[in-house]
């Protein structure tokens, strides 16, 4: 069991919710889930075995499809990037890496007795 | 002072004291720092926010994830243990004594300076109506406004926003984002009446109806009033009406913070502002105003690239300089609301006898006005609301003649030229098309980060991306041989003779001994691809998994709704009527829209990820297989019917086609492999536009190579003449495993051949004569292929780990996307269109069963 621990984005109270065993992420791939108060998200699990969070939205084509995209690293940073139509995103950040005004959300994630949980805030 | 407050160089540092540590007094002090190479200045920063600066023009995506790091523009480390420069984060600068030299902060501390900048840039304008001070009332200016709005809005149902203008849009963008039903109050009788004109406004005020967003034009605020817990709860307008609401934000304008000034006896404008001249100088020579807090020729600009042009000013006269402000371009462009406006010089058609050409597409909710001067040769500025894609062309064009008819330029069919000399390409960091060319040519630089880095075009509100990158293309800049930054010196070929060579079964491997980083989707793919060309297992197979692009992935076609798309093969478009049957009735249980495709069979569009095995399942029972139209692999082998039933045919096209079709099933390659057989020289099959093209001939098969239809359609050239059936099949093995190993990423067989030295005839004399001795090699490689194919569905279907992967979210995995959402068209499905998901408003028409 990784017990990962990131600050949250936000400084308001923040609510944890379960997503899956950490397990079933392949490495380096994304898969979708449904959080409430989130909505979609895309949750990727990264070589180096951590868990990154953004929304599953892609701003470009708005389909839900981010989950879906090859998962990389531009500069050193982990990136994910659109099946739709390829633009790349900063999975730390959620910037989009070829288009400075956009951004997909982020969300902090943490692994704890072998689960991904992810936060949103609370409501 | 011939600036006399400057030290000499070889002196003590002189001492500047810069207030206010927002975007344009960062951009000072980095600037002077960076030119000050002999340490001349001393500078202590005052910066009144609890943070330094940060990016104020990116201040929403606050509101979508970025964090106060990544708005920060200081660069790390930047004022850490460097002597010459002092940043007092939280203190502001209370009075200046212009006498005695010195500033007195809110600590009480006094500081002497030689020389002062203001840079305090501006407060949001609130009108003086009745309860504007209540709780919940907001304005939109700092990163600490964003914070206290997003806690009242927690729980609350209605927002409203004073201004339309661009700020106010802004801050409707992010009550939606908050989930609040949300209006704009604008006085004047349009949205955005500073940037468009009257059509333009009426555009965009479809467009943002269409989001929900309620807009009230031509409306005076009156009043706030408190309810229950004695935060606002309503607004009431001048004219009686009003609403109600939970949260208000004043986006209502901006005022210059020039109240240092006022009390230190400085000129201000008329509507403030301290007054400087074109050095960026107030009255008293030591003293300068930059960014939102000055007046200068007569005007407050509320734009960062005039601030910056500033900074840059003032930077080289405390140096000495002699730099001059050289005026400002007001151009925008943003996406607001998803809605495309852009404004560019005389948008408002101000100059004398100027003349305007309109042309609006109320379908596709686009206005765009061209402004031209009165001979109609000169282009003068426009308006563009809905679709702003000509917006960096025709920026770069105003003060020239336009390149074409105005309705040309309009409708988008003009060669928009680029823009050359003074032509401003970045108006955010005020960088023109000569430096940029400049650049380019003499400083070496290659892709767009590097232009970033080197002019700063590029780092603002990216708009001139584009520009950037057609002028890159333009200069002829050779891009580096390799891959992609993780390969940087290698292309497909090396790395699929590493593969072969070295045996290497894994990315992982081949990264870590021959690449950097984790790879991305350009050379993932790649080597996915190649080690399937190598027979590697199943392309789902361990590592493997995460290195094929989504179509791969999910073995089906994405569409532009995230839905899939499934082709089974139909080899040489032969099919039997129980084949057809079965594949009509998956089609209507599944509820999906069919289509004969230009390659003789048939597609099934719309299914969701969690429904791709369950088609399949159908089909594989039924004796289809997968058909490959996801794969840079075999598609199909066209035929026409042949000397079967044709009464011209020479030879039985649809025989040879289903066993080539059969044979090269499934063999990825650089891109995708298209071929065709015809009986007879009437060419039914179109198969000179293939890849691999077949003629029948009396005595055999005439063997064309290189052909393509698509973007660049070439006819395939003659390579061989009247084979034997068993000739063809050898010489079709060779060209194809010589192209998968040696043809770039993504190149056709066409471009391939083109770029063979020596064309097809060195091709002849590789997999004819064997002139490379490679030629048992090659067909090694093409029977281990042949022997390892297997269908691709069918060895998912048999594997529960990998069928998990199918599911629409990890933890529902059989709850369907909600967003995905079809209408009935000629008795069909298809995605709905924006507009239609406003109409059906959410819940899904049923089509499916
Ligand atoms: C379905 C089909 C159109 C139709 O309804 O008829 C089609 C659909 C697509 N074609 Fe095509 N092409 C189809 C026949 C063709 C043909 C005609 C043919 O094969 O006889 C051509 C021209 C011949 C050629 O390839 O040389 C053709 C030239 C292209 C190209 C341009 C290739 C080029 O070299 O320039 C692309 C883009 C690409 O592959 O990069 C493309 C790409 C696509 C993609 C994959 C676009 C995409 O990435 O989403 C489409 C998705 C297919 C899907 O199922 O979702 N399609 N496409 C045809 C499927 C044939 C099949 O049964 O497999
Ligand atoms: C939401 C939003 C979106 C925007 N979008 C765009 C856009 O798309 N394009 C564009 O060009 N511009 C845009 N702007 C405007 C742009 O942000 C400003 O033009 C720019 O920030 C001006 O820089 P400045 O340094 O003059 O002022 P500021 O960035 O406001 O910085 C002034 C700083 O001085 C501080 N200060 C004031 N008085 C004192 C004192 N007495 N002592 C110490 N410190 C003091 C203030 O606290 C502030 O931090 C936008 C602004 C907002 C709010
Ligand atoms: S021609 Fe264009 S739109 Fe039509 S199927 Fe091919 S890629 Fe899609
Ligand atoms: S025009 Fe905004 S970054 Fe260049």
């Amino acid at each position: 069991m990784t017990a990962q621990l990131e600050a949250p984005h936000t400084t308001a109270a923040v609510e944890w919710h379960v997503v899956c065993p950490v397990a079933q992420l392949l490495r380096e791939r994304g898969v979708a889930a449904l959080v409430p108060g989130a909505g979609q998200v895309a949750v990727f699990r990264l070589a180096d075995g951590s868990v990154r969070v953004v929304g599953n939205r892609d701003p470009f084509s708005g389909a839900n499809v981010m989950s879906r995209g090859i998962v990389g690293t531009r500069a050193g940073s982990p990136t994910v990037a659109s099946p739709m139509y390829k633009q790349v995103f900063d999975l730390v950040t959620g910037r989009c890496l070829d288009d400075e005004a956009v951004a997909l959300p982020t969300y902090a994630s943490r692994v704890h007795a072998g689960m991904v949980f992810v936060a949103v805030a609370a409501r | 002072m011939s600036t006399s407050s400057a030290p000499q160089p070889h002196g003590a540092p002189a001492h500047l004291v810069v207030v206010g540590n927002g975007m344009v007094g960062q951009r000072l002090v980095e600037s002077l720092r960076a030119r000050d190479e002999s340490g001349r200045w001393r500078v202590t920063v005052l910066c009144e926010e609890p943070r330094p600066a940060y990016d104020r023009v990116a201040l929403s995506s606050w509101f979508t994830g970025a964090s106060e790091a990544d708005l920060c523009l200081v660069p790390e480390g930047f004022y850490d243990g460097d002597p010459l420069l002092d940043l007092r984060v939280g203190e502001s600068a209370v009075a200046v004594d212009r006498a005695a030299r010195t500033v007195t902060t809110s600590t009480g501390a006094v500081v002497a300076y030689d020389a002062l900048v203001l840079a305090t840039g501006s407060y949001a304008f609130v009108p003086p109506i009745e309860g504007k001070d209540l709780p919940g009332a907001f304005v939109y200016r700092t990163i600490a406004d964003l914070e206290e709005m997003r806690a009242h809005a927690a729980g609350r149902r209605v927002g409203a926003v004073v201004g339309g203008g661009l700020l106010g849009l802004e801050a409707a963008n992010a009550l939606l984002g908050l989930g609040l039903e949300t209006h704009v109050v604008e006085f004047a009788p349009r949205l955005m009446a500073v940037q468009v004109d009257e059509g333009g406004g009426a555009v965009l005020r479809r467009h943002i109806e269409r989001l929900g967003i309620t807009v009230h034009a031509g409306t005076a605020t009156a009043a706030l009033r408190p309810g229950g817990d004695g935060s606002v709860a309503r607004m009431e307008f001048a004219d009686g009406n009003g609403i109600d609401t939970d949260l208000v934000v004043f986006a209502a304008g901006v005022r210059a913070r020039d109240e240092l000034a006022r009390s230190s006896g400085l000129t201000v404008g008329p509507r403030g502002g301290v007054v400087v001249d074109s050095a960026c100088r107030t009255e008293d020579p030591r003293v300068f105003a930059i960014g939102e807090c000055a007046c200068i020729d007569g005007g407050v600009y509320g734009l960062v690239a005039p601030g910056y042009a500033m900074a840059e000013v003032v930077a080289d006269r405390l140096l000495d300089g002699a730099s001059e402000f050289p005026g400002a371009d007001l151009s925008t462009k943003l996406k607001l609301l998803g809605v495309d406006v852009a404004s560019f010089g005389d948008a408002h058609a101000a100059s004398p006898g100027a003349l305007e050409v309109v042309y609006t597409d109320q379908v596709a909710g686009t206005y765009k006005k061209l402004v031209l001067s009165d001979d109609a040769q000169t282009l003068l500025g426009g308006v563009l609301v809905g679709d702003a894609s000509a917006y960096p062309a025709l920026r770069g064009l105003v003060g020239g003649p336009l390149p074409g008819t105005p309705e040309e330029v309009l409708v988008g069919t003009a060669e928009l030229a680029g823009p050359t000399g003074n032509a401003v390409v970045c108006s955010c960091a005020g960088v023109t098309a000569g430096e940029i060319t400049t650049a380019i040519c003499e400083g070496g630089c290659a892709d767009v980060p590097s232009l970033k880095s080197c002019t700063r075009a590029g780092t603002g509100c990216g708009s001139c991306v584009p520009l950037l990158k057609k002028m890159l293309a333009d200069a002829g800049v050779q891009q580096s041989r390799g891959l992609c930054e993780h390969f940087p010196e290698l292309n497909r070929a090396d790395l699929f003779d590493i593969v072969r060579v070295r045996q290497v079964r894994t990315f992982s491997q081949l990264v870590r001994e021959h690449g950097t980083g984790r790879g991305c989707d350009i050379c993932k793919p790649v080597v996915a691809s190649i080690l399937a060309s190598l027979g590697n297992g199943h392309i789902l197979a361990g590592e493997q998994a995460a290195l094929q692009d989504t179509n791969d992935h999910f073995l089906a076609n994405i569409q532009k709704d995230g839905t899939y798309s499934v082709v089974p093969r139909i080899p040489g478009g032969e099919i039997t009527p129980d084949k057809l049957i079965v594949i009509g009735e998956v089609a209507r249980d599944f509820g999906l829209y069919t289509k004969i495709t230009g390659g003789q069979r048939i597609d099934l569009f719309g299914a969701r990820v969690e429904q791709l095995p369950a088609i399949w399942r159908r089909l594989v029972d039924a004796g289809f297989e997968s058909g490959h139209a996801y794969g840079k692999s075999l598609r199909t082998v066209k035929s026409c019917v042949g000397s079967t039933w044709c009464r011209y045919g020479v030879q039985d096209s649809v025989g040879l086609a289903i066993d080539l079709e059969l044979r090269y099933r499934g063999l990825r390659g650089p891109h995708k492999i298209k071929a065709g057989v015809s009986g007879c020289a009437r060419e039914c099959a179109e198969a000179r536009s293939k890849d691999i093209g077949i003629i029948a001939t009396e005595k055999g098969w005439n063997l064309y190579v290189g052909g393509n239809g698509g973007f660049t359609p070439r006819h395939a050239e003659l390579l061989l003449s009247d084979l034997t059936t068993e000739e063809l099949v050898r010489y079709v093995d060779r060209y194809l495993m010589y192209y998968v190993r040696t043809a770039d990423r993504l190149q056709r067989t066409a471009a391939w051949v083109e770029a063979l030295d020596g064309g097809i005839d060195h091709l002849r004399s590789v997999i004819v004569e064997d002139s490379l001795g490679i030629c048992a090699e090659l067909d090694a490689a093409m029977a281990a292929h042949v022997d390892g194919y297997a269908d691709e569905w069918r060895a998912a279907l048999d594997d529960p780990e990998t069928l998990r992967r199918f599911a629409s979210f990890v933890n529902a995995p059989g709850e369907p996307d909600r967003d995905i959402v079809f209408v009935v068209e000629r008795d069909q499905p298809r995605p709905a269109r924006p507009e239609e998901r406003v109409l059906i408003g959410g819940p899904r028409l049923e089509v499916r069963k």
